[in-house]
């Protein structure tokens, strides 16, 4: 007979959990908390809004001719999609969502390194925000969320075009700003005890995120400004018509926005590591495998970038260069999803929310790297690129890897966020309806990319109007598949079961005080009484004891 | 026995796993109709690291559903499994065989490249570093081409074809190959427009069978791409230099060209027909073209400077032209 560990005991636990006024998550407060559950909401309601553009391009889709909006129109609906997506949703969901909420409490932090300059990072993010959906009054930017020149400078959404370029420009700023933030807190600012292996792995996967995003987005921001001089003043950077070079945009845009899919997805890879255990009930298999592979994409992150331009006129051994980088970026993947699916082997699994959003994430995510690897060989990315196949594929890695890691994420940590549990059967409910919508949307698309369909066309052969109807349905399915998710989320904080400090009985740090936290994270000292992952030590010792 | 059992299935299962995966690769029916050599090349390499993939796929996704099933926590068993934490044999595999996969993938994927694209000289940064030739010729045509195959510096065998006889490699511009067909491709706001010489300019492309095809590229407002679906290549068209794209078609019919780059509100309209004739239809073709052109010099469209047009003229002048020159 075997017993559960007893969860790690700490000064604080037992203490009256916090409760923080509705008007606090208004304000400019400096608590770590507060402001990760001010980037949750807030890029939630960005998830909403990029969500209900993308069904309009995909009902615009059902049919091949552009009858549902026109087709200048369409093109700002997708390019606001993407961008919403990208730099309000999955970026400051992952990043400063679970950064910030997480970090502090997993290595026995008070709170960030520097708060106030956390809370600049976050209320960056607002006016970009309510400047880019604005921008739909003035027409808004239509060029692809790559804005490359010249169509970029030749646009007739000036105004519009200007405006995106601001939008990112702050988004940017508020990364570059988090990121340092990031790296100073978990270098500098774990507990007593705790060394770099001995942390939790979404705290590897946030360092990781956080040298890369500091690396790579000063040269989207030079790209924006040199874009924006284009625009705005006649320069000639990009424009060929004055001498400027549109594939030099390209090289700067992709130095930063290859990286960004790692900056999307590491941190998911890190909630993914940190689900998967408790729920298993075992420790995670390969801890520092797993750590380094985060920085091993961290590193060759920064060398892949010119896979997205194997089509645009780059000379051929930068091609064979970047060949054989993006390829090698299968390596760490893989390794982390073979101990992923290690952990969960011979393990106690609870198929509870989180656990089944993250095998969901496992199986999905898988295809997405299957593909990559596929769109890595460069003959095989030139027929495919920018086509449906692409769209397809990173949608797997976004969708299928990123929100799943989100919905994962947000499953596993609601209690401690709120205080209060979410709902099990309408979580599954949403798990099912999810991952049924996804596939329906997204798995078609590799055939319609293969086949011979581009994207961002509002206009198709008509050959291809079967398989786009499968996908219309699965986003309509997918959409709606948000509404049991923000009405169990909605109600349950308000009305939920009360949650105990730790209901998974999990053992990183976070679930040693009062569910929601209080101030200041614990009372006196937070004690470092096992490992993050140490499931089943006792079972380990009885199985000695049994052997000897 | 009980250890030869267990081995014995998952030999078995790793055979049905394997097989599964290769039969997939053969047989997935995924790609359009391959109308060119390179096409042939493509269709090699995407099938092989189809068929790792699906490998993968099958062995990861089963991992999971079998885990589902016999892991999943029974009622009232409330204690924690095993304490695993790592197994260095394992992760030596599991690091060591992808990474010699994809070492693999990058040799073949590099060896179809240059098969499809050509290699090209370091110094072919002179001509934009953007020279993609091709010159797969077959046994007829190599033979011709004499010194070419007997020069090291621009010929190299294949070992990715699947019909690696004759596949050669060119490391400069082959444009002085009489064999060659030149076609000058000017790409705008919303058409292609393809001049075979000064005075012939169509809306839809013609291209003999069996030759080898030059298309030297320009855009003359934003960027464009350049794909042929069945043919399996793209090429961007950037405005400020030109890039090539070389390929031999070999199946006769109609194709169509596709613009792959976003160029603005009417892209996906941007679209036209590649027609693969026979020889003599081709040289008929081409005389047709010459008498238009000669009876009415006006009705090239690309003689009126783009920037003079609204969309609708684009359009409307794309969409007479396409009447008129078709074959149909």
């Amino acid at each position: 007979m075997t017993q559960t560990l007893t969860p790690t005991q700490s000064s604080s636990a037992g203490a009256e959990p916090q409760k923080t006024p509705w008007w606090e998550f208004f304000t400019f407060s400096v608590d770590h908390k507060v402001i990760g559950i001010q980037y949750l909401v807030t890029s939630f309601m960005f998830y909403l809004i990029g969500g209900a553009l993308a069904s309009a391009v995909r009902v615009e889709l059902a049919t091949p001719d552009s009858d549902l909006v026109d087709p200048a129109f369409y093109n700002s609906l997708f390019t606001m999609h993407g961008t919403v997506m990208i730099f309000l949703w999955i970026v400051p969901a992952v990043t400063g969502g679970f950064g910030n909420y997480l970090v502090p409490l997993m290595i026995g932090a008070r709170d960030m390194a520097f708060p106030k300059l956390n809370a600049i990072a976050f209320w960056l993010t607002i006016p970009a925000g309510l400047l880019l959906m604005g921008s739909f009054f003035v027409g808004p930017a239509s060029t692809g969320w790559t804005a490359y020149p010249p169509l970029s400078i030749l646009t007739d959404e000036h105004v519009g075009q200007a405006i995106w370029i601001l939008s990112i420009l702050l988004v940017g700023t508020s990364s570059i700003l988090a990121a340092v933030n990031f790296i100073v807190t978990i270098w500098s600012m774990r507990m007593k005890g705790m060394d770099l292996f001995s942390m939790p792995l979404f705290c590897w996967a946030m360092m990781a995120t956080s040298v890369l995003a500091l690396l790579a987005t000063p040269v989207l921001a030079g790209a924006m400004v040199l874009l924006g001089f284009d625009l705005l003043i006649g320069t000639n950077f990009f424009n060929p018509t004055g001498g400027g070079d549109p594939v030099v945009y390209q090289h700067l845009f992709w130095f930063y926005s290859h990286p960004a899919v790692y900056v999307m997805i590491l941190p998911v890879f890190g909630i993914i590591s940190e689900v998967i255990p408790p729920h298993s009930r075992k420790p995670i298999f390969g801890y520092k495998a797993i750590a380094y592979s985060s920085m091993m994409i961290c590193a060759l992150g920064l060398f892949v970038w010119a896979h997205h331009m194997f089509t645009s006129g780059t000379p051929d051994w930068l091609r064979v260069f970047f060949m054989v980088a993006t390829l090698l970026v299968a390596v760490p993947t893989g390794i982390k999803v073979f101990s992923w699916v290690a952990t969960l082997w011979g393990g106690k699994l609870r198929l509870d929310s989180p656990l089944l959003f993250a095998m969901g994430f496992i199986s999905t995510f898988l295809i997405g790297g299957l593909s990559g690897v596929m769109l890595g060989s460069a003959p095989v990315d030139i027929h495919v690129h920018d086509t449906y196949f692409v769209v397809a594929h990173f949608h797997y890695v976004l969708f299928g890897g990123s929100v799943f890691g989100i919905y994962a994420g947000l499953y596993h940590w609601f209690p401690k966020m709120t205080g209060r549990m979410l709902n099990e059967f309408w979580g599954k409910i949403h798990f099912v309806l999810t991952f049924i919508g996804m596939h329906l949307t997204f798995g078609p698309m590799h055939i319609l990319g293969l086949q011979g369909m581009p994207r961002r066309v509002a206009q198709y052969d008509p050959q291809f109007a079967p398989i786009n109807v499968i996908c219309t349905v699965g986003a309509l399915i997918l959409a709606f598949s948000t509404v049991p998710f923000v009405i169990n989320a909605v109600y349950s904080w308000f009305k939920g079961e009360q949650a105990p400090d730790n209901p998974w009985n999990a053992l990183t740090l976070e679930w040693t005080t009062s569910s929601p936290p209080i101030p200041h994270n614990w009372v006196g000292d937070p004690v470092l009484a096992t490992g993050p992952y140490d499931y089943g030590e006792e079972y380990k010792e009885d199985r000695q004891e049994a052997i000897a | 026995m009980k250890v030869n059992n267990k081995l014995i299935s998952i030999v078995v299962i790793i055979g049905l796993i394997i097989a599964a995966s290769i039969w997939y690769g053969r047989n997935n029916g995924l790609l359009p109709v391959a109308a060119g050599d390179e096409a042939t090349l493509y269709d090699g390499l995407f099938n092989t690291i189809l068929a790792i993939a699906a490998g993968f796929f099958l062995i990861v996704e089963g991992v999971l559903l079998y885990s589902i099933i016999k892991f999943r926590k029974r009622k009232g068993d409330e204690a924690d499994g095993p304490a695993i934490h790592e197994n260095l044999t394992l992760e030596i595999a599991w690091t060591a065989i992808p990474t010699v996969i994809v070492m693999w993938v990058a040799i073949y994927s590099f060896d179809v490249y240059t098969a499809m694209q050509g290699t090209q000289d370091l110094s072919g940064m002179a001509h934009g570093g953007m020279h993609n030739a091709v010159a797969h010729v077959d046994h007829a045509a190599h033979h011709e081409s004499g010194g070419m195959h007997s020069n090291p510096m621009t010929s190299k065998a294949t070992l990715a074809s699947s019909n690696n006889n004759g596949v050669m490699m060119a490391g400069v511009i082959p444009s002085e190959d009489s064999d060659v067909v030149a076609i000058n491709v000017s790409a705008m706001q919303f058409a292609w427009v393809f001049n075979y010489t000064d005075e012939i300019a169509t809306a839809e492309l013609h291209v003999p069978v069996g030759k080898k095809i030059r298309l030297n590229m320009n855009a003359v407002d934003v960027l464009h791409a350049f794909w042929v679906p069945q043919l399996r290549i793209k090429q961007d068209v950037i405005p400020g230099r030109e890039t090539y794209l070389e390929f031999t078609p070999r199946v006769v019919g109609e194709y169509p060209v596709v613009c792959a780059e976003l160029c603005g509100s009417y892209h996906g309209g941007m679209r036209t027909t590649m027609v693969i004739d026979t020889p003599e239809d081709y040289a008929k073709w081409l005389k047709e073209q010459q008498e238009i052109a000669s009876n009415d010099p006006e009705a090239i469209v690309a003689s009126r400077p783009p920037s003079q047009m609204s969309e609708q003229e684009y359009l409307a002048g794309k969409v007479a032209q396409m009447g008129m020159t078709s074959k149909k």
